[in-house]
């Protein structure tokens, strides 16, 4: 079952391009909430704290995990399946360590006294903004699984391309978006 | 899907292929009609939800106006339908407040979001632009499945006993936010943010879809020059769902933790009967922010594909090109601009910064300009046309006199210091009813009437339409004309009776008057209903092209099958509005029509693309 038809009078590929919108949704999550919290906090009344020292590892790990995307694409282009899909498998390992630096991150802010219930919203917000980017990573997981089967399995070529291709330009996103939140958090929490 | 192909491989090998061609037209009840990837299928799912939700949210307001109009009469015999919600002969003022959220909600959601651009941009963008299907079939059936599910929410929410959300469709926190604040505020608007969180789901995955097709699956030749404007209404609308309805799901998203999670995001320093509750630092006027942010967009989602609905069916029955194509194309985009930089118009009385106000307020009154332009366009069209009243040109036209008379209030709403008296006021209501609601709502009437032939194979009867439309048009002026002095008087909106208020016992039969031609206006819908449904069945058989029209849909089979054509793909030479063409036979040219068939009216600069064809 095909579900994407041929292009025609463009030469772009849909499936693509409908990424890309999807990204731009979650775009606008993030960019309503770091909206919010820089409008919240000009009003004062606004706890300060010491930013988690795991978010420097995190950010680290993150970083790693596209270098090891980016060396699955390379493999997939030149049709090398079997080392992409061990790229891919670092990558995934690296995405559930980069999840597990976030949760470390929540315990030291809880060591801090910050909590994410029944406090102020300044220490809330990293908990929203940290979480719902975790949220995306677990996709991003997700997505990494699903493309690792298909490289195992998939014997069409092309198409595996494509998976590979997409599948990083999302987790490329997931890292990009978390730099931002890093940057954002660094400055103003 | 496996479909789509098998028409271009069976037109040379059609004897091989005919066994195997069946198999793949037999798909089984569930898959044809429930779980259908085809858009057209899905298009009039979204039309039959949408409907059903118009009944609901409709006969909501016939309820609430009843109690405005005749607030000493007994209500028992409604006893039946609302059962508790009626204590000794009288509306529970809470169900009261609960019966105008679910009226907005509904109507501006479910009906005119859901059901107007999930019903016109899933039919319309593939049949107009040339593709078989949308880029993704998969992903547009989940949007109406998403869809079904925040429906049946919201539908259940309509029957639990602490009743359904009741803050108003705006739901501004505290009031949503404590559920002591009122019964609705408990479980009702739990089901609502649910729903609504789905809804927004759905509305992302719809509007993703459209704009990828728009963009990668135009049929040769139909560059974006050449799209009819209802594609651009659709084209412009989904990039506005897309940039904001994440904004409100972040809204909802805060509005969740708060309420369920303890957090302080919206709420801060409330004493509930000399109690201080826990919330400390949050700020309620930030989700007036983040709603603003798609509510204003909103609007504009709910009115542009009206608007490209109405463009089409204008030029179509004036018998003429539109009037400035590429105006209307460029003040569509600057109204989709616009949109996102002017939200805080609804939030003059929060306190904010007057200066701040003033931008705001010059900004809002920017969009008169885009808006006056397209106003100017439809009646230049109309302008020594040759116009045939069909009901859908005259919903088309009613559409563009309530965007007149609606809009040209906008002005004065958008002015902060007129805003600050008339905020929250009957003119208010007045005002969007008729620009946003009402106009939009003859939109998605035009559009039903112009493309039922291509939905259904039938026509819907004509007489009735006639009937529909007058009853509609002068029973709408008639509910929303006396609404602005109501306004100016000062009667606020949302009000459960004014009968306690010395000040107001002035309007009382405004008010009854208003009641009578709104119950009247409703009831005349119940003519399109029967229209409808049994136009479905009975209805007179159509032919290919009924409105003599030029865009690509209009060459499909007169019940297309999934992938819309056989054979090929139809390719485009020309623009979609060559109706009267000087010298040209008939008074409409096909977009498919190449121009070398027509060297007798084709004009200069297309004498050269005709010799670039061949």
């Amino acid at each position: 079952m095909p579900t994407i038809n041929v292009t025609t009078e463009s030469g772009m590929n849909a499936k693509k391009f409908a990424l890309w919108l999807f990204i731009v949704s979650i775009v606008m999550i993030f960019a309503s909430l770091t909206s919010a919290f820089l409008v919240r906090r000009a009003e004062g009344n606004w706890i300060i704290y010491d930013l988690p020292s795991a978010l420097w590892i995190s950010s680290f790990i993150i970083v790693l995990s596209s270098a090891s995307m980016h060396w699955a694409y390379v493999a997939a282009k030149k049709n090398n399946f079997p080392t992409a899909g061990k790229a891919i498998v670092v990558t995934l390992l690296l995405g559930l360590s980069f999840g597990y630096t976030q949760f470390m991150a929540w315990s030291e802010l809880v060591d801090q006294k910050v909590f994410f219930a029944f406090a102020n919203p300044g220490g809330s917000f990293f908990y929203v903004l940290t979480g719902l980017h975790a949220f995306h990573i677990i996709t991003g997981l997700l997505y990494l699984l699903v493309t690792w089967y298909k490289v195992n399995n998939n014997k069409i070529s092309s198409k595996n391309i494509i998976q590979v291709e997409m599948c990083a330009t999302f987790w490329h996103f997931l890292g990009v978006l978390w730099l931002y939140l890093f940057v954002f958090l660094f400055m103003y929490h | 899907m496996a479909t789509l192909d098998i028409h271009a491989h069976t037109a040379d090998t059609h004897d091989h292929h005919d066994e195997h061609e069946h198999e793949h037209h037999e798909q089984g009840f569930i898959a044809k009609y429930i779980f259908s990837e085809d858009h057209k299928t899905i298009a009039k799912q979204f039309l039959i939800s949408g409907l059903f939700w118009a009944l609901i949210g409709g006969s909501f307001s016939a309820i609430f106006r009843l109690q405005l109009g005749f607030p000493d009469a007994n209500l028992e015999w409604l006893k039946p339908l609302l059962g508790e919600w009626i204590q000794n002969g009288k509306l529970d003022p809470e169900f009261y407040l609960a019966l105008v959220t679910m009226h907005g909600t509904i109507m501006v959601f479910f009906v005119l979001t859901a059901g107007l651009s999930g019903t016109f941009s899933n039919f319309l963008i593939p049949l107009q632009v040339g593709a078989r299907d949308m880029a993704s079939g998969f992903l547009n059936m989940l949007s109406y499945w998403f869809f079904f599910i925040s429906s049946v929410l919201m539908f259940i929410s309509l029957f639990i006993e602490t009743g359904p959300a009741s803050g108003g469709w705006v739901i501004y926190p505290p009031l949503s936010a404590l559920p002591q604040a009122m019964s609705g505020s408990g479980l009702g608007m739990t089901l609502w943010l649910s729903s609504m969180a789905i809804f927004i789901v759905s509305s992302l995955l719809g509007s993703i879809n459209y704009i990828t097709t728009i963009i990668n699956l135009r049929t040769v030749g139909m560059t974006f020059t050449r799209l009819p404007l209802t594609i651009w209404a659709f084209f412009l609308t989904a990039i506005i769902g897309v940039l904001s309805f994440p904004v409100l799901f972040s809204a909802a998203l805060l509005l969740i933790f708060d309420r369920s999670f303890g957090t302080s995001f919206y709420l801060s320093e409330i004493y509930i009967g000399g109690q201080a509750l826990h919330n400390m630092g949050g700020s309620p006027i930030l989700f007036q922010h983040l709603f603003w942010f798609l509510g204003h967009p909103e609007v504009y989602i709910v009115l542009l594909p009206a608007l490209g609905i109405t463009s089409e069916i204008i030029s179509t029955n004036s018998r003429k090109p539109i009037f400035g194509y590429k105006a209307m194309i460029g003040s569509m985009m600057g109204i989709t601009f616009l949109s996102f930089i002017v939200w805080a118009h609804h939030m003059f009385v929060t306190g904010m910064n007057p200066f701040l106000g003033s931008v705001f307020m010059l900004l809002t009154l920017i969009i008169a300009v885009p808006s006056a332009v397209k106003a100017f366009n439809y009646i230049t069209t109309l302008w020594r046309g040759n116009i045939v009243f069909t009901p859908a040109m005259l919903f088309s036209i009613g559409l563009v006199s309530f965007f007149i008379s609606g809009g040209v209030t906008g002005i004065i709403l958008g002015n902060a210091a007129l805003d600050i008296q008339l905020h929250d006021t009957y003119y208010v209501v007045a005002h969007f009813h008729l620009v946003m609601g009402s106009a939009s709502f003859f939109g998605f009437l035009a559009g039903v009437y112009h493309w039922f032939p291509k939905m259904f194979g039938r026509m819907l009867d004509e007489k009735l339409g006639y009937i529909h439309f007058w009853l509609s048009f002068i029973g709408i002026y008639l509910v929303f004309f006396p609404m602005h002095y109501i306004g100016i008087a000062g009667f606020p909106r949302r009000y459960y009776s004014f009968t306690s208020y010395e000040a107001f016992s002035t309007f009382g039969d405004l008010n009854m008057f208003i009641s009578i031609a709104a119950i009247t206006t409703l009831s005349a819908q119940l003519i399109f209903g029967f229209n409808f449904f049994y136009s479905i069945f009975k209805g007179r058989k159509s032919t290919q092209n009924p409105w003599s029209s030029n865009t690509l849909e209009w060459t499909a089979p007169i019940i297309p099958g999934h992938g819309n054509w056989e054979g090929d793909i139809p390719h485009v030479y020309r623009w979609p509005y060559d109706y009267s063409k000087p010298g040209a036979k008939e008074d409409f040219i096909m977009q498919n029509v190449p121009l070398s068939q027509t060297p007798e009216s084709n004009l200069p600069f297309e004498k050269d693309l005709a010799l670039e064809e061949k």
